[in-house]
């Protein structure tokens, strides 16, 4: 690893082994899984294979493998596609119900059908650990004409939040839709690998998993989709993936990817376990050394991602932390950032109903499966000279 | 190469932190400061509150493309690259400033004051308090140090190129953490692009950046028209007769001939100016080039690059960013500072900074309140 401490792994993580070995394999072999000649189906076998370990990873049916470019394509392919499909059988369904702690993937294509289909948008309300509630849900669904929830498109709302690690009542709330036959999409980038995603059971409609979180390659993600919902798409072209998503398979990064997933998903509860012990070490580390700092999302390690830890630092601007942080070798995040890489306060916590400042002094540690004792140590010996360093330079 | 300026109080290996426009300029002098074996970090300042709208190609220092550029810079520098979103600060201290100073009758300098109020002060004191010992930029001016550690600014080594006149407000405190490795040697730009392309920094062919930065399409008078509104105003001539209107007084500024759109000819043909802007009535007065002749400026506010001029004193004094300089008499006289010019000087308007020198040594630099014409009773 480049870096020293790397305290970043829900940015991304490190490829597993077994993953690169998978794609380096596909890398050298010809063929384009649409061909029809041999060379083409030993591609196809190896992306049908791919989607089958991959849906048994997350309690899917191969046939509910959408693959795409990414958790952000499969985000936009949810939203805006259940949107205009939905519309298109009903014009009454122009309203959209979603979190308003979604990743920009979900948050900017919501905003987007709100400037530019005509999508009213209710954001539902989340608790001070950002976590919606189904009753939350259920009154924001009936507050439709007649007390109903005909006019809504979707719903939207993710499995675990990427910031802060709070984990929502994702069946529940998919529950509470079905009564009401609007279809639910879960953004479950952050929570596949630690927390146990299982789309079958979930009641979604549509899930969306991305390879480089994971120990996969980037460039690969993937929408698991009921067989009831055929959203519009945002690809046309050569009728790949049910007609959802055309363009050609990457075969090597599929390959890879189910590779990883189905890793992750047999080590999860081991991986939990031990990963969340660590991160326990480095919230009381963090807090011996700044006693005022506020954990972020929920304390019971129970409704957090056990890889998580996400800290404001009263006083502080996150961008001087990261900086104090990064020139001694420790990678960290504040959280959210923008095209120009400006470190904007946190939608997130401040959803959560955070005091602005505290918004603005955030830094997010994540841990993964090449995290060690030794990290930690880094970064509780660093965090305490660092915040009284950021507080001198204050909030600017 | 001359040689180099003995920084004797400094340490050899300082952490630097290097504002990075995304130009040449400031990419050179980081590159240079880190070649130096300075510990260098780049920042590119954020100070468009959104950037989106200031997208304007390759102009300014607020884009998108722009803070591309700079972090490339860094790539190859091999330095860490950091955004700071210093917006909010830059609106009120600059934008908000550079308004207000043209609503009431002046002409501001914007780089000026963001040399005094961000760039050496708000990302400065950040800097020191995060530990890093100066903040270097890509400013043509050369910073000498004294015997007894303390600092003097002076003109860059090459005239043509000197920027002094811009960080004529930093006072010895500013000056001790400033760093222009630009200024030190004797190179024309075509050299700084030179070398900006042998150090693999491709934006050695980038345009130079000539407008204000906040005011991306260049047009300031559009600029202060969505921002002030319009005013329909009387042009009157020294005599106070109404020679034409305009659509509001901040639209001028002091010395100015283009842009007046007169109906009645001046008597003798000659072309006329803008002598004076009065915001309180709304009226701009104009006159022949002679009475623009300015003997002397009072100043007020003024900054000092160590000790203040202690009675009546011989200087040179430049008006203007890219103006000549000109021989005075300059004195301290209650706060203020009186400027007598040695042979009158046009086009000196209220709002502008004077800034006094001593050879090529930086005195001070003060805003100027008021002029008195050539001819005129004293006041």
């Amino acid at each position: 690893m480049d870096q020293a401490v790397y305290l970043d792994h829900a940015a991304t993580t490190p490829m597993l082994p077994e993953a690169v070995r998978a794609m380096t394999e596909r890398l050298t072999a010809t063929g384009n899984a649409s061909s029809l000649h041999a060379a083409g189906r030993r591609a196809r076998r190896a992306v049908e294979e791919s989607r089958e370990r991959l849906a048994a990873a997350y309690g899917a049916r191969p046939s509910e493998v959408v693959f795409t470019s990414g958790g952000t394509e499969a985000d936009n392919l949810a939203v805006k596609g259940l949107y205009w499909s939905r519309r298109a059988e009903d014009p009454a369904r122009t309203r959209v119900l979603a979190s308003p702690v979604e990743h920009h993937a979900v948050l900017d294509a919501v905003h987007w059908l709100q400037k530019h289909e005509g999508a009213t948008v209710d954001w539902l309300p989340v608790d001070t650990h950002g976590r919606v509630h189904p009753d939350a849900l259920r009154a924001a669904l009936e507050r439709g004409p007649g007390g109903g929830a005909g006019d809504v498109a979707l719903v939207t709302a993710m499995w675990a939040n990427n910031e802060i690690g709070t984990i929502l009542p994702v069946a529940g709330l998919a529950a509470v839709a079905r009564e009401y036959g609007v279809p639910m999409h879960s953004d479950a980038v952050q929570a596949a690998g630690q927390a146990e995603v299982d789309f079958g059971a979930s009641g979604l409609a549509a899930l969306t998993l991305t390879g480089h979180k994971i120990g996969g390659p980037y460039g690969i993600g993937a929408l698991l989709l009921g067989r009831q919902d055929a959203p519009e798409p945002l690809l046309h072209g050569g009728g790949q993936e049910r007609e959802v998503r055309s363009g050609t398979l990457d075969v090597p990064a599929i390959a890879a990817f189910a590779v990883a997933a189905e890793l992750a998903a047999g080590r999860r509860a081991e991986f939990a376990a031990e990963v969340g012990a660590l991160r326990d070490r480095l919230v009381a580390a963090v807090r011996d050394a700044v006693p005022d700092a506020v954990l972020n999302g929920d304390p019971d390690p129970a409704g957090r991602l056990p890889a998580n830890a996400h800290f404001s630092f009263p006083g502080c601007e996150g961008d001087s932390l990261l900086l104090l942080l990064d020139a001694q070798g420790i990678a960290c995040s504040t959280g959210s950032a923008c095209t120009a890489g400006i470190a904007q306060p946190s939608h997130v916590v401040l959803a959560a109903g955070a005091d602005p400042d505290l918004a603005r002094g955030t830094l997010r540690f994540s841990l993964g499966h090449t995290s060690t004792a030794a990290d930690v140590a880094a970064l509780a010996a660093a965090i305490g000279p660092a915040v009284e360093r950021a507080r001198a330079a204050g909030l600017s | 190469m001359t040689p180099r300026v003995t920084h004797t109080a400094r340490p050899a290996r300082l952490k630097v932190l290097a504002a990075m426009s995304g130009g040449v300029d400031s990419a050179v002098a980081a590159a240079r400061a880190a070649a130096a074996g300075h510990d260098v970090t780049g920042v590119h300042l954020a100070l468009s509150a959104n950037p989106q709208s200031f997208r304007t190609g390759a102009r300014g220092c607020c884009t998108i493309e722009d803070s591309h550029d700079a972090r490339r810079a860094a790539d190859v520098i091999g330095i860490p690259f950091y955004v700071w979103d210093l917006a909010e600060r830059f609106r009120e201290d600059v934008v908000e400033d550079f308004v207000s100073e043209y609503a009431a009758g002046r002409t501001p300098n914007p780089c000026l004051r963001c040399n005094e109020k961000i760039k050496f002060a708000a990302l400065l004191d950040k800097a020191l308090a995060l530990g890093f010992d100066a903040v270097c930029t890509g400013h043509y001016a050369k910073v000498v140090t004294r015997e007894d550690g303390s600092r003097e600014l002076h003109r860059a080594a090459d005239a043509a190129k000197d920027q002094s006149y811009v960080l004529g407000v930093l006072d010895e405190r500013q000056l001790a953490h400033a760093m222009f490795p630009l200024g030190e040697t004797e190179t024309t730009k075509a050299e700084i692009r030179a070398e900006a392309a042998e150090r693999g920094l491709f934006v050695a062919k980038k345009p130079d950046s000539h407008d204000i930065c906040f005011i991306a399409d260049g047009d300031t008078q559009g600029f202060l028209a969505r921002r002030l509104g319009t005013a329909e105003g009387d042009v009157v001539d020294e005599s106070g007769a109404r020679v034409g209107t305009h659509s509001g007084a901040y639209g001028f500024t002091v010395g100015q001939r283009k842009g007046l759109a007169l109906g009645t000819p001046a008597p003798d043909g000659r072309p006329r100016y803008v002598l004076d802007i009065s915001p309180v009535d709304n009226t701009v007065t104009v006159g022949p080039a002679a009475s623009l002749d300015v003997e002397a400026l009072t100043a007020i506010s003024p900054r000092w690059c160590g000790t203040p001029p202690a009675g009546p004193g011989g200087y040179t004094a430049q008006l203007r960013a890219h103006g000549g300089e000109t021989a005075v008499t300059a004195e301290v006289v209650g706060g203020e500072l009186r400027v007598a010019f040695a042979a009158p000087v046009r086009g000196v308007a209220p709002g502008q900074a004077v800034v006094l020198y001593d050879g090529t040594r930086v005195v001070g630099s003060a805003t100027i309140a008021s002029t008195r014409r050539a001819g005129a009773p004293a006041a």
